[in-house]
Parts: structure tokens; sequence; C-alpha cells
């Protein structure tokens, strides 16, 4: 087993409302770490909607979900936040010390006096092709979502789907691997319009393999998948050999293990006390953004800003029990980094004019 | 003057629920389900109704003449899984007068 990873707040989802909740705990010296099932940072806003515009950030007219991601990822920066990515939050432990323990299905553990759950709709888990012996692969060549795309070098790797990930990560691949193949039921592909003419590109080049329309169904090999098949309309089945078979068909969020924590639990969604600082039934457990729910919630990611602010100072009592906190301007006192840097307004000079 | 409509939905479970729907407020089908809470939060308007998930999917019963699926819902619905010769996503259904006595069913939750 690894050792424990230990961290002050643990933050379950690495969505806005977790990399938001990094800055504020960062301004009264709480260190967090982050668990989420994705590989990447940025919850709906990296997973589903990455190249779409939000309107009602404030003080944004208009920015990229995927930008918004960056920007609150370089504004928590100095607080070095922890991360442990493509692991589920699977049990939670209350320790004898008021502590918890947090495993993942990986078998990470994680260990601090505050969690604070940040699922939004909930894990993000792939969609899986209706592939009899699928299972039987996973792990063994079949993977649903790329974590490290290093594992994939000079390798032979195809890819399934008709969306961006399955195009981006085509474009990604054929830097790396020896071999990709596309694969797609349709001819049209959906996706970022610079997305799918580099593809064609590629294509054009002999550097991705493209095979449409055609589906895949049935995947080979002893142990470790060597080989797939796939079938295009009117035609009978071929197969190629492969190290690796990617299907790419989207991931849909289930609010999965967290529902068994003993939380109450309304319309898939954790009940928390908004009058105060967002704590569920259980002491030292709290939910935050689009997870929780109280009469009037709304989903919407300026509202996850602002509970992740409060959690925040309900965590600071928790950890500080019986110490003052006085609110200070960051405008004011400037920000220290965990890192040691150091973030502060320019003093204005006092000089005469004369 | 816009009229409330009444349409009949199937939800996941097999039961059948005859709702009123407003014909002016800019809704589609997937959030009138949601309005109604036919299915829990969470498993239905995912992408929050962008033809991008597929939770909203549903089959329509009745002979109503619908507007033309978008590339973007030919594409997703390619992708889904269930979907039968009859199958929208719902959130592409704009509530209008012309949808008065619409019937679908759900599909189930992928
Ligand atoms: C298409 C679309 C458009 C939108 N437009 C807007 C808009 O214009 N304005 C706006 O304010 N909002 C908008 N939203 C909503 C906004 O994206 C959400 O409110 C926001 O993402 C919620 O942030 P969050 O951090 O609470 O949760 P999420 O972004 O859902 O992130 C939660 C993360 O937690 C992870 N997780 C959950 N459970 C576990 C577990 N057990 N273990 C490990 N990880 C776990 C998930 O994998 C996920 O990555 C939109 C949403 C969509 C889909
Ligand atoms: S709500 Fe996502 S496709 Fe309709």
């Amino acid at each position: 087993m690894s050792k424990m990873i230990t961290t002050d707040i643990l933050i379950i989802g690495a969505g806005p409302t977790g990399l938001f909740a990094v800055f504020e705990a960062g301004l009264l010296k709480l260190k967090c770490h982050l668990i989420d099932a994705l590989p990447q940072p940025g919850g709906q806003c990296s997973e589903i909607y990455p190249k779409k515009p939000i309107y009602d950030i404030p003080a944004y007219p208009e920015i990229l979900a995927g930008e918004l991601t960056e920007k609150l990822l370089e504004q928590s920066k100095q607080f070095e936040p922890g991360f442990t990515l493509g692991e589920r939050a699977e049990t939670i432990e209350k320790q004898t010390d008021g502590t918890f323990i947090v495993t993942t299905n990986k078998g990470t553990q994680h260990q601090a006096p505050v969690v604070a759950i940040a699922g939004g709709l909930g894990s993000f888990e792939p969609r899986k092709p209706a592939i009899a012996n699928i299972a039987d692969y996973e792990d063994r060549g079949v993977a649903y979502m790329i974590k490290d795309p290093e594992i994939y070098r000079n390798k032979r790797v195809v890819i399934a789907g008709g969306g961006d990930s399955a195009l981006d990560w085509s474009i990604f691949l054929s830097d790396v691997a020896s071999k990709v193949t596309l694969i797609h039921r349709r001819t049209e592909f959906r996706g970022a319009l610079d997305s799918v003419e580099k593809v064609q590109e590629l294509k054009n080049k002999g550097k991705i393999n493209l095979i449409t329309p055609a589906e895949v169904t049935g995947l080979f090999g002893d142990n470790h998948i060597d080989a797939i098949e796939y079938k295009k309309t009117d035609d009978t089945p071929k197969r190629i050999e492969t190290d690796a078979f990617i299907p790419l068909f989207g991931l849909s969020p289930k609010l999965g293990p967290i529902a068994n924590w003993g939380l109450e639990i309304e319309k898939n969604a954790i009940k928390v006390n908004n009058a105060l600082d967002y704590q569920t039934n259980i002491p030292g457990v709290f939910a935050i953004g689009d997870v929780n729910t109280y009469p009037g919630k709304l989903k919407l990611i300026l509202c996850g800003f602002h509970e992740a602010t409060l959690m925040c100072q309900a965590a600071y009592k928790i950890i500080n029990p019986g110490k003052r906190y006085v609110l200070k301007y960051t405008t004011v006192s400037g920000i220290d980094g965990f890192d040691g840097s150091r973030k502060e307004a320019p003093k204005s000079v006092v000089k005469s004019i004369s | 003057m816009p009229t409330d409509i009444s349409i009949t939905v199937t939800d996941r479970n097999g039961k059948t629920h005859t709702i009123e729907a407003p014909t002016d407020m800019a809704l589609n089908l997937m959030e009138v389900v949601r309005m109604y809470e036919l299915a829990p939060e969470g498993t239905i308007g995912i992408c929050g109704g962008m033809a991008m998930c597929a939770s909203c999917q549903c089959y329509v019963l009745s002979n109503h003449q619908l507007t033309k699926k978008t590339q973007d819902e030919d594409a997703m619905l390619s992708e889904a899984l269930n979907v039968k010769p009859n199958s929208r996503l719902g959130c592409q259904i704009q509530m209008t007068q012309e949808m008065d006595g619409l019937n679908v069913e759900l599909a189930p939750e992928e």
C-alpha cells in the first residue's frame, strides 16, 4: 500500500468549485489536496464543454470554459495543491482523532481533518461500447480515458469515437504511437473546426489510418489485447492488430460511492446547511458547488465560488480551534504563496511636485 | 395569446404523466421534464441542452411534425445507446403550439 497523503482540506472533485477552494484556503494558510476521477482538472468545464464560452463569470464578459480552468489553476498555483487524478474517491472513514481517511478505487489513501466534497454532478464515468468481452481487457490494452499518453509510445493504437476527444487524442498520439487508427460509425466528425481539419491533414499524410463508417465488433488476445475486429456497413468484418484500444464515447457523471457515505441525499445531491457554512450532516464534511442542495440552490459556477469561500472559513475554525480570524483584503495584505512567492500591490510613492 | 399545451410523458419506470407545458418561456421538452421532476435530477439534462450528452433521449410516440434534426442532434444520436428510429433529443424539441398532444417516452438512463 502506498503511503498516506496528508493535507488540511481534502477536496473531492477538481471542478471550478474545488479549484477555487484551493485559493481561498491558501489565503487562510490551509493546504489542499484534490481527488478527481478525470485525468485532468476542470470538471464539467474541461470534460463537457472546454471550447464553449461562458458569459456569466463576474468580470469576464466572455471566457471559454477551458480558459476558466487554466485561470483557476494559475490563480491557486502558489498554494501548491496536490492532485490525485484518474482515481475515484471510494470510501471515507472517521478516525478517533477526528480526522478522515478517504481511499480511492486504486487504493490511494488521503488523511485530513476536513473533507470538502465538490463532486459536481458526480464522478465522470466512461460510456462503454457494447462489445461483449470488453471488460476482460480493461487495463489490459483497453482504456476509456488517457492518463499518460507516454504509455502508447511506439505502440499501435486504435481509437474509436467521433467527438473532440477522439479527434484530439488521434492528433496527439500520431506523434507518439507507431500507428494510429481512428474508427467512427459515421463519416462526419463533431468537434472544433481546427481539430477536424488537422485529422484530415494527418489522414492525407498517412499518419492517421481513418476507417469510417465502421464499428468495432470484437476484441482478441490472450491476457492482453492484440487485435480488434471492425465492420464497415455492408462489408465482411476485418481484423487489425493493435496494442491498445481506446473507445472515447464521452463520460457521464454518476454520484457513485459518495451516495453511501451516510450523507443526507436529496434529488441526487447532498443536503447542506446553507445558513452557515455548507456543512453536511457529518461534522467536518462539507459539500460545495453543483453537488449540494438547499432551498434556492442554483447550479452555477459563481455560486460554487461563494460556497467554497464560506466553507474555508468553517474549515479554518475546525483546524485552528479557538483562534480568531479577521478578514483581510488581498489588495491590502498581498498573497504569500506556500512556494515562498509573494504578490502585493505596488506601493504608491510619496513625492512632492514642485 | 400563448396558451399552455398538454403533453404526455412516460417516465423511465413506465408511469405515464399528462402535463401542461407553457409555450411562452422558450422551454424545450427536457426542461419541462425537469420542471415536473419526471426523471431524477442529475440523470437528465447533463449537458444543459446542447445536444451533447443524450441524457434527454426520448421516443416520440405521436405523429407530430417535429423540426428536422440538426447536425449536432444527428451526430449525438448516432453515438447514443438504446437508439430507435423514433428517437429524438428532448432538449431539441421546443414547446410550441404545434406540439400540443405530443406523446413521448423517456429512453432508459445510460
Ligand atoms: C454545457 C454546459 C454549459 C454550462 N454553462 C454554464 C454557464 O454559462 N455558467 C455557469 O455558471 N455554469 C454553467 N454550467 C454549469 C457549470 O459547469 C457547473 O456549475 C460547474 O462545473 C460546477 O462545478 P463543480 O466544481 O461544483 O462540479 P463539476 O464541474 O461537476 O466537477 C466535479 C468533479 O468532481 C469529480 N468527482 C465527483 N465525485 C468524485 C469521486 N467520488 N471521486 C473522484 N472525483 C469525483 C468529477 O469527476 C468532476 O470532475 C454549464 C454546464 C454545462 C454542462
Ligand atoms: S440535455 Fe444533453 S443532449 Fe439534451
